[in-house]
């Protein structure tokens, strides 16, 4: 169990409001929210990132986070490689990383040489080469073409399969993403934001019904 | 596009031939002809004199780059990302700006006496803030993107500096390498001049005193063509390595 408690409110913080966010290990969790609503802030936040909100821990000392970033943020003057090795990976994980992300024959490229999508995948192998306990994908599908798209959603599905411990929080605008992803779904809304919804998925309750339900409450 | 490979082989010649044609009309030792001043800088390399001064100006020069390099940098880039240095260092760096050479170098001789120590350190005086301004440009300009996935990645300090920071600041410390050596081996010949009892400067100096303006030819020319190879050997070729990557992406498309 990973406790966050996120309190914009308190720092007069212009986009979050006061937020608490349990994760357990497992949870795959999708994060919904009109745009400009802080999605990303939330992200940077749980991260450690945003300096007016520091993450209190809960019981556990702050947990390891791989960060998926909108943009690939590889060093452009490293190799795919060099990327991988920065964050402490070893050579035998690099390789069996960049297999399973299938960027084996690209090892070797600077970032700049990769098509988006190839960047983005480079990116992922990135964020699992430091064994996080916590992935935080920021929109991983945008401005990828439906194929590249459903390529990459798999290709996450399957990763997450092998990581049952791993929990993640996906940013996504596509509730069908949540559908084939997530367990969970948050909705993030107002102004400061909170968490307006924190709901478990099962059967009778996927994501493109209850993101429906959200859009007809108007929330 | 042929003919401007060559058009850079125009201006020069046309200049040697002008001062060849004025030389002979004019004809006084004042204006030597360019054989004469060839011949000058001929013996002067045979009897080891010029290179002699030539090594002693090149050390100087190559003292004072690194300690103003390094000084400044370091100022640069801690002004480029704290705030409260830049607000307390700032007015010291404008006053030092403009603060002429001539004054740091006689300030400086008066205070410490005609030393060697003086020499190196008015030369990194006037050009630390020109260093440190530049720097800052750089230190403002770095990506705060990287810095944030350096951050949730644990980069290590050392990391920090050498993986991020510095492909980063390369084009800013190429620039103010540029600028600095252009501007250090000015000042390194003031120096000598005023204090200083060998280099290029001090040469100058004794050749001034007699107007013997075949010396001061045959010296400035010699540094000249000096600076130059240091420009097309080592600069040029470091700049090429370091900036690589940046091509990369444009033959992939």
């Amino acid at each position: 169990m990973l406790e966050l408690r996120v309190d914009g409110a308190a720092v007069a913080h212009p986009v979050l409001g006061a937020i608490e966010v349990r994760v357990r290990a497992g949870d795959r969790i999708c994060l919904l929210g009109p745009s400009g609503v802080g999605k990303t802030t939330l992200l940077n936040a749980i991260a450690g990132l945003d300096p007016r909100l520091n993450p209190s821990p809960g019981a556990d000392s702050l947990p390891r986070v791989g960060y998926l970033f909108q943009e690939h943020r590889l060093l452009p003057w490293r190799t795919v490689r060099q990327n991988l090795a920065m964050v402490g990976a070893n050579p035998t994980e690099i390789e069996r990383l960049l297999n399973a992300v299938g960027l084996l024959d690209a090892a070797d490229r600077l970032p700049d040489q990769l098509s988006l999508g190839m960047a983005r995948r480079a990116a992922l192998a990135r964020s699992l080469a430091i064994e996080p306990d916590l992935l935080l994908l920021d929109e991983p599908f945008a401005s990828l073409d439906p194929d590249r798209a459903a390529e990459l959603r798999e290709l996450i599905a399957r990763l997450l399969d092998e990581q049952p411990q791993m929990a993640m929080i996906c940013v996504t605008h596509d509730a069908r993403d949540a559908d084939q992803l997530a367990n969970r779904l948050w909705y993030l809304a107002g102004r400061p934001a909170t968490l307006r919804w924190d709901r478990s998925l099962s059967a009778g309750a996927s994501a493109s019904l209850i993101s429906e339900e959200l859009r007809l409450l108007g929330v | 596009m042929n003919g401007s490979r060559w058009a850079c082989w125009l201006a020069l010649p046309m200049l040697v031939a002008v001062w060849g044609v004025a030389a002979l009309v004019i004809d006084t030792p004042l204006l030597p002809s360019p054989a004469a001043v060839l011949q000058t800088f001929w013996l002067a390399v045979q009897s080891g004199e010029l290179p002699h001064h030539l090594l002693v100006t090149l050390r100087r020069v190559l003292i004072s780059f690194i300690l103003a390099m390094a000084l400044g940098a370091a100022l640069g880039v801690w002004m480029g990302r704290s705030r409260m240095a830049n607000a307390v260092l700032d007015p010291l760096l404008v006053l030092f700006l403009n603060l002429p050479a001539l004054v740091t170098i006689i300030l400086l001789y008066v205070w410490f006496g005609l030393v060697e120590a003086a020499a190196v350190l008015a030369v990194v005086v006037n050009k630390v803030p020109n260093v440190a301004v530049t720097l800052r440009e750089g230190a403002r300009s770095l990506d705060p993107k990287l810095e944030q996935m350096a951050r949730v990645y644990g980069f290590s300090r050392q990391q920090r500096v050498v993986d991020v920071w510095l492909p980063q600041l390369f084009p800013y410390l190429m620039a103010a390498t540029r600028g600095g050596l252009a501007l250090i081996w000015k000042i390194v010949l003031v120096v000598e001049l005023l204090g200083r009892s060998d280099g290029i400067g001090f040469q100058l100096h004794m050749a001034f005193q007699i107007f013997d303006v075949a010396s001061i030819l045959a010296y400035s020319l010699a540094f000249i063509a000096v600076v130059q190879v240091i420009e097309l050997v080592v600069l040029q070729p470091l700049e090429r390595r370091a900036s690589g990557w940046r091509n990369a992406g444009v033959q992939h498309a």
